[in-house]
């Protein structure tokens, strides 16, 4: 084997770290005593170190193991994290990025600046007196034990003259909170009528759910004081409640094993139970408190929590494919399905049961490989939300203005081709948002806003779509400015009525930015159309909403795969059609009465709503004549709805989609073709562009008039 | 306000450390010999917690709690007594006369601060 073959993974893999690197660097920045974080830099910089040595990038080693080295320090407590050092780390970053590049294309690195860098985080580091060696292992102890939690359920029923001896529950409790995240429920089931209270007793008792990387020897530490008088009890909660029941452990059994609760009156009331809730049963029927049963569902959660936990370890265990044989996997999917079709089309003209229960088995067979295979194609869009943490940085400090990333939704799963096109129009969008929505920190504040504006960026699914979002708080679109670029480019005449929508959507249409200045950060040529673009290559869409001085949305709703979509089949002239079944509303019939009582204008009622229509045997210069009575499948495209007349509605048809090729890239209106059981080809239409054509076919028909 | 801890023992080392360790924590402390001097102290100003060593001349730390848990003031107070390795029998009569907690002797100022913060609120 030679190094060339580890060169690939080791290229991914220090890809991948240097990323993880990027985003922990810009937590610790928010958060420079984040122990976790500071491990995952660490353990970051410490891999790539190994592996670059492992295969002879002595150069990318070298100069990690001494970034390393400062790390190893800020880990075990010798030296802060600073600003300064994270700034230096991430310019070491991007070193050893270059690095990576270089050395993979044979070429040595600039070690001039590595070896500034080197000095200066060198620089960084006090001398050995700074610091003193019992500080060092505390903070390693602290870092060994993480990601090792244990839950307990604590029972603590301290002595009744516990204030006597000058000692406070809630400082035992407090110091509880310390160990870990701690649930607290207090039992007053002991507390006396009035008359029979002493105020200088206590007859609380708690239960405490506590979640720790602690042992069971340190939570007994906390009640070491009142050990001996007080009734403790701590039960780890763990695989054993388990094992005991599917879903978390049964209310019953846990109620039982905490002493709350005797075996017979579980028994008693579950036979007498005509609930479907025992716990409220058992409280009704006086056998346990609703403080005792509050801590059993909260036993019942964690329960559920942890094993939740432990699968989501187990599935995190993957193996690295090359993403060329995914998509071959894909198309040979693609194949399948659509022979399967004919297989099915065809067997099921013959009487033969034998053959049809073949065909049936292979069909689920099939559409089940086709779910798993296109699964796998599928990655939480995290990933290319943690660049543009850096990017937010970078830019705001370029721009001179405070900018803050918030993001949600990093683990709705995206399409990875989906996801590889969508990093540029984000990046143009956040670049955008940045540059032109925020405000400086001057007037924000005289706005009454925080200095530092918020980008949001958000994921989340839709039905079969996915919608992502990039909202920003700052000044909203200026509706004037648009209304008088869009006029003097003639994107809009005087006479036009837009709707507030129609408007500030035009920032869309070819050639429009409204800052006149180009500036080097949103300008560099391209505007918006570019974004809608990619977007519409995708198959999704985009629209804005702004509201003066409060922040503009940009929408981006993006179907969940590009391989496969649902399809509506249509029949016009003897050809089929596909239409996506996202964008269908409804079908409805036109018959020659109805046209003509539309005075043979495209247009037709649905439910009182006026909607135009266009027939796709005009759009396309089919011949023949349409039956008596057609079908207008009513769609949503470009913000409207819009019918399509056609011949027959066939029917809902999955469809695996196939590039037309070179020739008829510029064909606007079709987004592909696919082929048919019958193995026929069907062309899928794009809608958008199809209503477009139409819409200015008319225009330049009625300035004709004019 | 600073909170008041008073600090007997009849060792001026022991009085040193732990009025050095409890100032750094920003408490405010006052210093007693023994049982008797503390509770002369203590009649006037009375302190929210009380740190005592057990074995000490004229009145011991086991007496000094009694004391102070008849008082009108100290019936609540948390009381840290200072105990010897040797010394279990002794760990038990204090906690009887009313002491919330005990450490044991040499402490390091890390063990006596985590104390403090258990038991005084």
């Amino acid at each position: 084997m030679t190094m060339d073959q580890y060169a690939e993974t080791f290229r991914e893999e220090t890809l991948e770290l240097l990323s993880e690197l990027e985003v922990g660097l810009l937590e610790l920045e928010q958060n420079p005593e984040d122990v976790d974080v500071i491990g995952r830099v660490f353990r970051a910089l410490h891999t790539v170190k190994g592996s670059a040595g492992m295969i002879g990038f002595d150069e990318i080693s070298r100069f990690t193991h001494e970034v390393e080295t400062v790390f190893e320090l800020v880990r075990s407590g010798g030296l802060p994290v600073t600003g300064e050092l994270v700034n230096l780390t991430l310019a070491a970053r991007d070193i050893i990025r270059e690095m990576l590049d270089k050395n993979l294309a044979g070429e040595s690195a600039d070690t001039e600046i590595a070896e500034q860098l080197v000095a200066a985080l060198r620089g960084l580091v006090p001398t050995q007196d700074d610091f003193s060696a019992n500080g060092v292992a505390e903070t390693a102890e602290l870092i060994a034990s993480g990601d090792n939690e244990t839950s307990f359920h604590i029972r603590f029923r301290p002595p009744a003259n516990i204030f006597h001896r000058g000692i406070q529950p809630l400082g035992l409790l407090q110091e509880l909170t310390r160990l870990g995240s701690c649930k607290v429920i207090a039992q007053t089931d002991a507390i006396p009528g009035l008359d029979e209270l002493d105020p200088e007793l206590c007859y609380l008792y708690w239960d405490i759910i506590l979640t720790t990387e602690h042992d069971e020897d340190r939570i007994r530490d906390v009640f070491i004081f009142v050990e001996d008088d007080c009734e403790l009890k701590i039960l780890p909660i763990n695989e054993d409640l388990l094992a005991q029941s599917g879903e978390g452990g049964r209310l019953g059994d846990i109620l039982v094993q905490h002493g709350d609760l005797s075996r017979d009156d579980l028994e008693r009331v579950l036979q007498a139970q005509n609930k479907p809730k025992l716990g409220e049963a058992l409280v009704q029927a006086g056998v346990v408190t609703g403080a005792q049963l509050d801590v059993a569902l909260e036993v019942q959660a964690e329960v559920k929590r942890q094993k939740q936990k432990r699968e989501a370890v187990e599935e995190s265990s993957s193996i690295r494919v090359r993403s060329e044989k995914l998509d071959s996997l894909v198309d040979l999917i693609g194949e399948l399905v659509t022979v399967q079709a004919r297989l099915s089309q065809t067997t099921a003209g013959q009487d033969d049961p034998v053959l049809n229960e073949i065909a049936e088995e292979v069909e689920r067979l099939t559409w089940e490989m086709r779910d798993h295979i296109l699964n796998i194609r599928m990655l939480p869009i995290g990933t290319t939300f943690s660049r543009f943490q850096r990017l937010v940085r970078d830019l705001s400090q370029e721009l001179g203005k405070e900018a803050v990333l918030v993001t949600a939704g990093a683990e709705t799963e995206l399409d990875k081709t989906v996801i590889d096109r969508l990093g540029d129009p984000l990046v143009h969008l956040i670049r955008n948002s940045i540059d032109h929505g925020l405000e400086s920190p001057e007037a924000r504040r005289k706005a009454g806003k925080p200095e530092q504006g918020t980008i949001f960026l958000s994921a989340s699914h839709s039905g079969a779509n996915v919608i992502l979002e990039v909202r920003d708080d700052g000044g909203g679109i200026n509706r004037d400015a648009i209304r008088d670029r869009a006029r003097s480019r003639g994107l809009l005449t005087s006479e036009m009525e837009t709707s507030e929508a129609e408007l500030i959507n035009l920032i869309f249409s070819p050639g429009f930015s409204t800052v006149g200045e180009v500036s080097s950060v949103s300008g560099r040529g391209v505007g918006m159309d570019v974004v809608k673009q990619a977007i519409d290559s995708l198959r999704g869409t985009i629209t804005v909403t702004s509201a003066a001085g409060k922040g503009t949305t940009f929408t981006i709703k993006l179907p969940l795969t590009l391989a496969i979509i649902d399809g509506l089949l249509v029949q016009v002239a003897g050809e089929k059609f596909v239409l996506p079944l996202s964008a269908v509303e409804e079908c409805i019939e036109l018959s020659r009465q109805d046209v003509a009582n539309a005075n043979n204008r495209n247009l037709i009622k649905v439910r009182g709503e006026i909607v135009p229509y266009l027939r796709l045997r005009e759009r396309f210069s089919l011949n023949g004549t349409p039956p008596e009575i057609e079908q207008v499948v009513i769609a949503e495209a470009m913000g409207q709805r819009v019918g399509f007349a056609v011949d027959h509605v066939i029917g809902e048809h999955q469809t695996v989609i196939k590039a037309l090729g070179q020739m008829y890239r510029n064909v606007k209106g079709l987004s592909g073709a696919t082929i048919l059981g019958d193995g026929t080809v069907a062309l899928i239409l794009d809608l958008p562009p199809l209503v477009q054509d139409a819409e200015a076919d008319e225009r330049i028909l009625t300035d004709s008039i004019h | 306000m600073a909170k008041k801890i008073m600090a007997v023992d009849d060792s001026a080392t022991i009085r040193q450390v732990l009025s050095f360790t409890l100032q750094g924590a920003g408490f405010e402390v006052i210093e007693a010999e023994d049982g008797q001097a503390a509770l002369e102290k203590l009649a006037n100003d009375p302190p929210d917690m009380l740190i005592t060593d057990l074995n000490m001349p004229r009145m011991d730390g086991i007496q000094l709690i009694r004391e102070v848990r008849q008082s009108s003031w100290g019936k609540f107070i948390p009381i840290l007594m200072l105990t010897t390795e040797s010394q279990e029998a002794k760990k038990q009569e204090g906690k009887a006369a009313g002491a919330s907690a005990w450490l044991v002797k040499p402490f390091k100022p890390e063990q006596l601060l985590a104390i403090i913060n258990v038991v005084l609120l």
